[in-house]
């Protein structure tokens, strides 16, 4: 690693003075996407500005209609909440199921948006819920957030505070992981309720977490595994490497989707 | 240079580092606490994991200035003063649950805060589940699992004495 300046913020309004104070900080909050990068020399901050002291960001709240995930909330918090288990149990399912027991043990839900990997659980379940972001200086709706590989809509001073899911009627999140690096290879998250019919795919877009139109139209006319029979995503658009062609990928886009329809019943 | 102030095993430290420097660095070059190994040292092999607040890391990805303030426990933390074994270190040895032994420490640390977070028992599947973030080249798990599930038994207050591997 490079040498870096740390700032260890006690307050989110002091987190945001700082990084607005130096346009080359970065903002650390689990670090298990970020230290990497670090180790490898891809980046070199000035400064790190570490989250992991500020209280007020860490939390589950769950109303008649909501859960709500502050921002620096582990994975690992969110798939043990039985709170969350009762109001979206796709959503713990999905927390329990990000890396390994120690990745969930360390990474943040904020951390996981605001880095926007295109191979992360959480963008599509941010997006398929019609989720809306909370920051520092004001809401994002989820459709808005994600904006392509490994960007957002944040501005270089915005923090992530907290994501504020509406419950769904039914929803479920089925991925295939890369069999070494557990990554999503495709991930899609289903969901049904006052957001509508809407299903977001990870892991295969070349932008990053996408919606998927032709089969939130299908899912709306008949919520059945079977009326994605038929459908296709075309593969120019979709992530070809080492692991799996965009053909192959497409592919299992359908074929994740089925699973995900039928698993949320 | 930056200080960091924490519990190591239970004694409280104080450290000069490194902005950069990591957990593992720390116990392992300034604290001389070599029971925790570097594998891989990208986050995969496991075979650095410590406890930080009673939850398990790898300590080749958190930055020994993350822990301003917490309780880090190692592998060489585990054992009572007289030298008596955790109940999951002595069913690892009951059940030859390693090999080289190289990846033995940071997978006796995410076991124990794997039963510690399932006090209802965990299935054999649930324990190779649980190990995702644990590697071992030699043992091919069957052992680590046996042990593992023998020690939560103990570790749950169910039994006094570990099953015995063979009768």
């Amino acid at each position: 690693m490079y040498e870096f300046a740390y700032h260890r913020p006690a307050s989110v309004a002091e987190a945001v003075k700082l990084l607005a104070a130096d346009p080359e900080a970065k903002l650390i909050s689990g670090g298990m996407s970020l230290i990497p990068v670090l180790k490898q020399r891809l980046a070199r901050p000035s400064a790190l500005i570490d989250l992991g002291a500020i209280p007020d960001l860490v939390g589950i709240s769950v109303s008649a209609t909501t859960v709500t995930v502050k921002g620096r909330t582990t994975h690992a918090a969110v798939a043990a909440s039985a709170e969350v288990r009762r109001a979206i149990p796709a959503l713990a399912e999905l927390a329990s199921h990000i890396g390994d027991a120690q990745v969930r043990n360390r990474g943040t839900i904020g951390g996981s948006i605001a880095h926007n990997d295109p191979t992360a659980d959480y963008p599509s379940a941010v997006l398929a819920l019609g989720a809306t972001v909370h920051t520092s200086r004001r809401t994002i709706a989820a459709d808005d957030f994600f904006t392509g590989l490994f960007t957002t809509a944040l501005e270089p001073d915005e923090i992530v505070t907290a994501v504020e899911f509406p419950i769904p009627d039914k929803a479920a999140y089925v991925k295939f992981p890369n069999p070494a690096s557990r990554y999503a290879m495709v991930g899609v998250f289903v969901a049904k309720g006052p957001m509508g019919v809407r299903v977001a795919v990870t892991g295969a877009g070349a932008k990053g977490v996408f919606r998927h139109a032709a089969m939130e139209e299908a899912l709306a006319k008949s919520w059945s595994p079977e009326a994605l029979e038929g459908i296709t995503t075309p593969a120019e658009n979709l992530t070809t490497d080492i692991h799996a062609s965009r053909e192959y990928r497409a592919h299992l886009i359908g074929v994740m989707a089925k699973r995900a329809v039928a698993k949320a019943g | 240079m930056p200080k960091v102030s924490l519990t190591v095993n239970g004694k409280p430290v104080t450290v000069e580092v490194e902005n950069r420097t990591l957990l593992v660095e720390m116990l392992r070059e300034q604290l001389r606490l070599t029971g925790t190994h570097v594998g891989c040292d990208t986050s995969q092999c496991g075979a650095c994991v410590v406890h930080v607040n009673g939850a398990s890391v790898k300590s080749c990805t958190i930055l020994a200035v993350q822990c301003e303030g917490t309780e880090v426990l190692t592998i060489e933390g585990l054992a009572a003063p007289d030298g008596t074994l955790h109940p999951m270190q002595e069913a690892f040895r009951e059940y030859h649950a390693l090999q080289c032994g190289f990846c033995t420490p940071g997978m006796v640390m995410s076991a124990i805060d794997l039963v510690q977070r399932n006090p209802q028992g965990l299935s054999d599947r649930e324990i190779r589940e649980g190990l995702e973030g644990n590697l071992c080249r030699c043992t091919g798990y069957h052992n680590i699992v046996r042990a593992i599930a023998a020690a939560q038994v103990v570790m749950h207050g169910k039994a006094k004495e570990l099953p015995r591997a063979v009768e």
